[in-house]
């Protein structure tokens, strides 16, 4: 086994082990957030296994850096509970996971059975911010702006409703 | 080559970790006592001689790791320990990126005085300056105390928003850089510009001749006075340290998220944001002053006017020498700034700590990105 393969399993399994562990743990939510915090990490050190070393940089800083500080923070902040949805919404939650997780698993058993071609070369630069940038910025521009148009929305929408709960 | 890795690791961690960041509480109880009028740590001395309070560090770690760890009632316990690890380890890492000298080449060897070097250098301090948070956050709320959790929360709130601004105000410094990599930039800071360059470059005046003779070093400090100034106080505020100490806030919630902690484990939190002001001193030190390098003495100048004397060997070990030399000097200048502002402004209060990121910091930044930006279009990436 090459170090590469070992960091992978590595990775892999501390990524499962506490996606795992953010699942079991209902009664603590902080536990919970902080579990997710190192599968992100974990995730992180995979993409660096996939020399996207930008992608892994920007995955720690805003997923496992800013996200989940934020679940963090409405979760101290609300001190919600189990029994704070109502049963009706708990079970329309539940049956919306069990069909994606089918989904999910055909998914995973599909791509068992069929058989990878051997991975091309990575490009020079490739997973580095400055090809990542041109691409971004050229080829894609018009997607990333409908995404930040999107952003934006989204930020107007949030003001507007918190401003709403001030002026009442 | 694992075994110089390892060498540059030790010598960084002596250096800045062993050496600096005791010297950081003398020099905050010196200051301090300076400014106050006081005399001062005095006190703690070995067979009558106090070596000016440079005792004091030492009586600290012999107190601290001698008394009573106490784990609250109540608290959880795993996390209640483990917490002031995540908030020390992120600090101490980041060195790991930080050029403390530039690169040389002897005889056959090629030294580089970085312990790693990878291309997305600054990305990388981001990402541990994020991971940094949930030592605070985990230990705010871990101690089972409201006066923790209550620093908690503040702390999650302040250093979530001081990132953007820290992240932002930064990228003009890229853009003049064309890099991210923090090697590459100290590189590019030793040598110098035109101070009147850009009357000709980007309004195509010609620039008179007892002008044109003026040259400053090229830092990030002169292309970039506003990111300066910006960052400095974006990764203050990170660092939670006074006038930004409001996780802390010893007049409203007794001393914040580490109210329930003693001992070592206090130590840590303490330590953490000692080595954290070396740690923004060096980054400071190397986007905006120059690095390792001498202003107005670039390598090739060292190595060619001493090395026709003395041999390049010679020169070229010189040149190790002043460069760290003059890295140094710069980490305790930027450290005496930090100490002095945090000796100098009172406290901010809550809605002023996030009014100052989101409503100045952060349109000031992108008003920076797209001047930046528009300069460089214009003289298309002329200096």
């Amino acid at each position: 086994m090459t170090t590469v393969q070992f960091l992978f399993y590595a990775f892999a399994a501390l990524s499962v082990l506490f996606a795992l562990g953010m699942v079991l743990n209902v009664r603590n939510t902080v536990a919970a957030a902080l579990c997710l915090v190192v599968t992100m990490v974990s995730l992180a050190g995979i993409y660096v296994l996939l020399e996207a070393y930008f992608v892994a940089a920007v995955q720690i800083m805003v997923y496992a850096g800013a996200i989940v500080v934020l679940f963090l923070f409405v979760v101290m902040l609300l001190n919600l509970r189990h029994d704070d949805f109502s049963p009706s919404r708990q079970l329309l939650v539940k049956a919306g996971a069990a069909v994606l997780g089918v989904v999910a698993l055909g998914q995973l058993l599909r791509l068992l059975r069929v058989s990878l071609p051997e991975a091309p070369a990575a490009a020079e630069g490739f997973g580095g911010y400055r090809m990542l940038g041109l691409t971004l910025y050229t080829d894609y521009v018009l997607l990333v702006e409908i995404a930040s148009l999107l952003l934006l929305a989204a930020i107007v929408g949030a003001l507007i409703l918190a401003k709403r709960r001030v002026d009442r | 080559m694992p075994v110089a890795e390892i060498v540059k690791t030790l010598f960084i961690l002596l250096v800045a970790v062993g050496a600096l960041a005791p010297v950081i509480t003398w020099i905050e109880r010196k200051q301090s006592a300076l400014m106050q009028d006081r005399i001062g740590a005095n006190r703690a001395d070995i067979a009558g001689i106090t070596l000016l309070g440079l005792l004091h560090p030492l009586a600290d770690v012999l107190k601290l790791l001698t008394k009573e760890d106490v784990v609250p009632d109540g608290a959880n316990r795993v996390m209640h320990l483990i917490a002031p690890v995540i908030a020390a380890v992120p600090a101490i890492i980041a060195f790991g990126v930080i050029p403390f000298g530039g690169t040389y080449s002897f005889d056959d060897i090629t030294v580089n005085l970085v312990v790693a070097d990878p291309d997305w250098g600054m990305l990388y301090i981001f990402a541990i300056a994020s991971i940094a948070t949930y030592g605070t956050i985990i230990a705010g709320w871990s101690s089972n105390s409201n006066w923790s959790l209550l620093g908690g929360i503040r702390a999650s709130a302040q250093m979530i928003s001081y990132e953007v601004t820290m992240g932002l105000s930064l990228v003009g410094v890229f853009m003049v850089f064309q890099t991210l990599k923090l090697t590459d930039m100290a590189q590019a800071q030793d040598t110098t510009f035109r101070l009147f360059g850009f009357l000709d470059t980007l309004f195509g005046l010609p620039v008179p001749a007892f002008l044109d003779w003026l040259r400053l070093p090229a830092w990030g400090l002169f292309y970039q006075p506003l990111a300066f100034v910006m960052f400095l106080t974006a990764i203050m505020a990170e660092n939670k340290r006074p006038p930004f100490d409001l996780p802390e806030g010893e007049s409203e919630i007794v001393a914040g998220y580490h109210t329930e902690y003693s001992g070592m484990r206090f130590g840590l939190f303490f330590m953490s944001e000692f080595i954290q002001v070396v740690v923004i001193a060096a980054l400071v030190a190397t986007l905006f002053l120059g690095g390792w390098s001498i202003p107005y003495l670039s390598q090739e100048t060292i190595i060619g006017g001493v090395g026709s004397v003395f041999g390049t060997g010679f020169a070229t070990g010189l040149c190790v020498i002043l460069h760290f030399v003059s890295f140094l000097v710069k980490v305790i200048i930027m450290i005496w700034v930090q100490m002095t502002l945090r000796w100098t402004l009172p406290r901010f209060r809550y809605d002023q700590v996030m009014d100052l990121c989101w409503k100045i910091l952060l349109p000031l930044s992108i008003a920076n990105i797209i001047v930046t930006g528009a300069v460089m279009l214009a003289i298309q990436g002329q200096p």
